[in-house]
């Protein structure tokens, strides 16, 4: 009786013995080496996997910077720059100074400003309702306020404003991971620099028409004058397509174009008044 | 009877004009006329502001080989060149032109004799079909004298005629093949010599007895021409299911009719050429159809390229109070138009105006898989599951489930219960992946 449980007891050590060593063998042989730094560094990113950084998900990401000899070009929107250095930190590595940037609609077409000329019954679906026809307006570039940006915000950084008809986005809650950019196909969403006090300063039109059909679809389109290229002593704005555009990292604010152009065209937004006549114009945009 | 096997509908036919002769409507004060009338590259405008032009005048060349000349269809002087709204929705580069009278180009035979020998040879033919501007007018506008190109190594033993108009409302081919049997069959034979074959078939449906008799018995005089009365059925009026009903041939996916030896062309194409090889008359006018159920008179109008939808809609009895939408083309597969100066182009077969009762969508419920959608697919399509791919920007699965051969013949959308906009996704997922594949060409 107790020899059998001794040869039993023996036998099977003596099998997991030999099963031990052929695994051990075998584990160094198919041995994956993975850089434990990019746990580290996963652990510290926000775990939204929002797709911001261009990289499916944060994971991705984190293996990206980490096998990336410059972490320059590598930015986690989400995170910002405390992020990114907590990740120099990790990888020992120079931190890059990145900018933070927010969203911001380049069209003002409400329909006080952009009146309708056609009634759209369709779908809901701003990609639908540009592959088929230029949009209820008279402008073929603006702003069709079916919402794709809206639904495409994983941080709820954006609604629709009944009253325009645009969508909005909440500068404090935008981490500027681009998926409203990518979500709309008239390409109006840009992110821009984010200033001091949220203040911002930008051609609120993209309609590439000449300065006739242009003002003609919508009373505060940029008719491409160039006035206030002629007025920027910083080299910001530019004129490309009867289209101008100001640089965010170029401007100073010092909001000489604002009060040049024709059309009204120009946004400023989270400024003190400075004139009477400004003030009116900035009630109307009220972001 | 023939017809194609897979999916189809019968919508309510609602031929409301097919006993109505064709009419010519007068002149209008001024047109508008779009250089990008084809698929292809638009041609290049050859006019400036304040020149006159004659009847028949090519005002812009082509450019390419899939492009065809664009001519003034009316006599008069260049108003302006700039953009105007058309049947895409969007602006493109148009010439407008004050009439001034009715003055030809020399070189048309304005005559109503019917002649039919073809001294042409078949080269001179496909070149005078893009001089002429000719291109496929049951809605497509791909121009002509490229299908009638057979490319080196494929070879063509069938022309099918397209005289089946299975969309709803229209009757403008009808009319056509009624008053013009003869000068069809003449065009018939021209394209048949350009194509170097001896047999020719024209699918006709069978809610057209009238025009198949008439066919019938013009076609005896006429060697390789047969007439085939087909079933009822929409969207047999598709290249690839009327070949299929005709022929039983099926094209492949991502295919042209050629792979399968056939060349299709339409009915009033056939009229098109006839008039271009014939009479050197280019293609400034076309049969359009306007109609509706409120509309006071609706008929069939002979009408110059470029002429406002506006002076059609007016001359059938004026814009009815309740219009929810104007359509241009078929109640299936057209488009809304979103104003009526937008002007009359080759492509465009009808005009339908639909009380805002009718237009209104259903509000969209969620699916039920009841499969309707995929049972009414001549393409053998999985609707429900394209519309959610594209929904939900699944665009590389769409692609491996063929979305690119769909032709967008609204079947699955008019029979869903539900009222979903199945069409409107796949439309969105067929574009995106198009364009993918193009990427993909350049990179």
């Amino acid at each position: 009786m107790s020899s059998t449980v001794i040869i039993t007891v023996v036998s099977l050590s003596l099998i997991a013995l030999i099963c031990a060593v052929i695994l051990y063998f075998i584990a160094q042989k198919f041995k994956v080496y993975e850089d434990p730094r990019i746990d580290q560094v996963e652990a510290l990113l926000p775990g939204a996997n929002c797709g911001g950084c261009g990289f499916a998900g944060c994971r991705n990401f984190a293996e990206a910077i980490v096998n990336a000899k410059e972490i320059e070009e590598l930015n986690c929107p989400v995170g910002g720059a405390s992020v990114i250095l907590k990740i120099a930190e990790v990888l020992g590595k120079e931190a890059p100074v990145s900018e933070p940037k927010v969203a911001v609609l380049l069209c003002n077409g409400s329909p006080e400003h952009r009146p309708h000329t056609s009634k759209y019954t369709g779908v809901k679906d701003c990609r639908i309702a540009h592959n088929l026809y230029m949009g209820e307006t008279d402008c073929s570039y603006g702003c069709m306020g079916l919402g794709d940006c809206v639904n495409a915000c994983a941080f709820d950084a954006m609604y629709m404003n009944e009253e325009t008809g645009l969508p909005v986005v909440i500068d404090d809650k935008c981490v500027a991971c681009g998926a409203c950019v990518k979500a709309c196909p008239r390409n109006l969403l840009e992110l821009r620099k984010k200033a001091k006090k949220d203040r911002k300063i930008y051609v609120a039109c993209s309609n590439c028409d000449k300065g006739g059909p242009a003002r003609r679809a919508c009373k505060v389109a940029c008719i491409g004058c160039g006035k206030c290229v002629k007025v920027c002593q910083f080299d910001a704005i530019t004129l490309k397509n009867n289209l101008a555009y100001i640089d965010s990292f170029k401007c100073t604010f010092c909001r000489k174009c604002v009060s040049e152009c024709p059309t009204g065209s120009i946004l400023e937004i989270n400024f003190p008044p400075r004139k009477p006549k400004v003030e009116s114009r900035a009630e109307t945009v009220s972001v | 009877m023939k017809t194609f096997q897979k999916g189809g509908i019968h919508p309510p036919e609602n031929k409301l004009t097919a006993a109505k002769q064709t009419e010519v409507l007068p002149l209008p004060v001024s047109v508008a006329i779009p250089v990008s009338q084809h698929i292809g590259a638009p041609a290049t405008v050859i006019v400036n502001k304040g020149d006159s032009v004659k009847t028949g005048q090519v005002i812009a060349g082509s450019k390419g080989f899939v492009s065809v000349n664009i001519h003034s269809s009316v006599s008069g002087k260049v108003n302006k060149i700039d953009s105007i709204v058309d049947t895409t929705g969007y602006k493109q580069t148009a010439v407008f032109i004050d009439v001034e009278g009715d003055e030809w180009v020399d070189s048309v035979d304005r005559s109503d004799d019917i002649i039919t020998d073809i001294k042409l040879s078949s080269e001179e033919i496909i070149s005078r079909c893009q001089e002429s501007g000719i291109v496929g007018l049951g809605g497509a506008t791909f121009p002509s004298h490229v299908k009638l190109s057979v490319p080196s190594g494929k070879r063509c033993d069938l022309l099918i005629i397209n005289g089946v108009e299975c969309e709803p409302y229209l009757t403008a081919d009808h009319r056509l093949m009624l008053e013009k049997g003869k000068e069809i069959l003449v065009g018939i034979s021209i394209l048949m010599k350009a194509l170097k074959i001896k047999r020719a078939q024209v699918g006709i449906e069978n809610n057209k007895t009238d025009a198949i008799v008439h066919l019938k018995k013009l076609a005896a005089s006429f060697e390789g021409i047969e007439i085939c009365p087909l079933r009822v059925k929409y969207p047999q009026g598709a290249e690839k299911q009327l070949i299929k009903a005709l022929t039983g041939r099926e094209v492949p996916s991502g295919r042209l009719p050629i792979d399968v030896n056939v060349v299709v062309h339409n009915a009033g194409t056939a009229f098109a050429v006839y008039e271009a090889v014939q009479k050197n008359k280019p293609l400034i006018e076309r049969v359009v159809t306007i109609t509706g159920k409120t509309l006071a008179n609706p008929g069939n109008y002979l009408v110059r390229i470029g002429t406002p939808v506006s002076l059609l809609i007016e001359k059938a009895g004026g814009l009815p109070d309740d219009t929810g939408k104007i359509i241009s083309g078929g109640p299936m597969m057209g488009k809304a138009l979103i104003n009526t100066d937008i002007p009359v182009v080759k492509g465009m077969s009808g005009i339908i105006l639909f009380p805002s009762s009718e237009s209104d969508r259903m509000p969209s419920q969620p699916c039920i898989r009841c499969a309707k959608c995929v049972s009414v697919c001549p393409l053998g399509l999985e609707p429900y599951l394209l519309m959610l791919l594209a929904q939900k920007g699944l665009f590389e699965k769409a692609e491996e489930e063929r979305i690119t051969d769909c032709m967008e013949c609204g079947s699955c959308s008019y029979t869903c219960p539900a009222g979903r906009p199945l069409l409107d996704y796949i439309r969105l997922g067929k574009s995106t992946v198009i364009k993918m594949a193009r990427e993909r060409v350049v990179k």
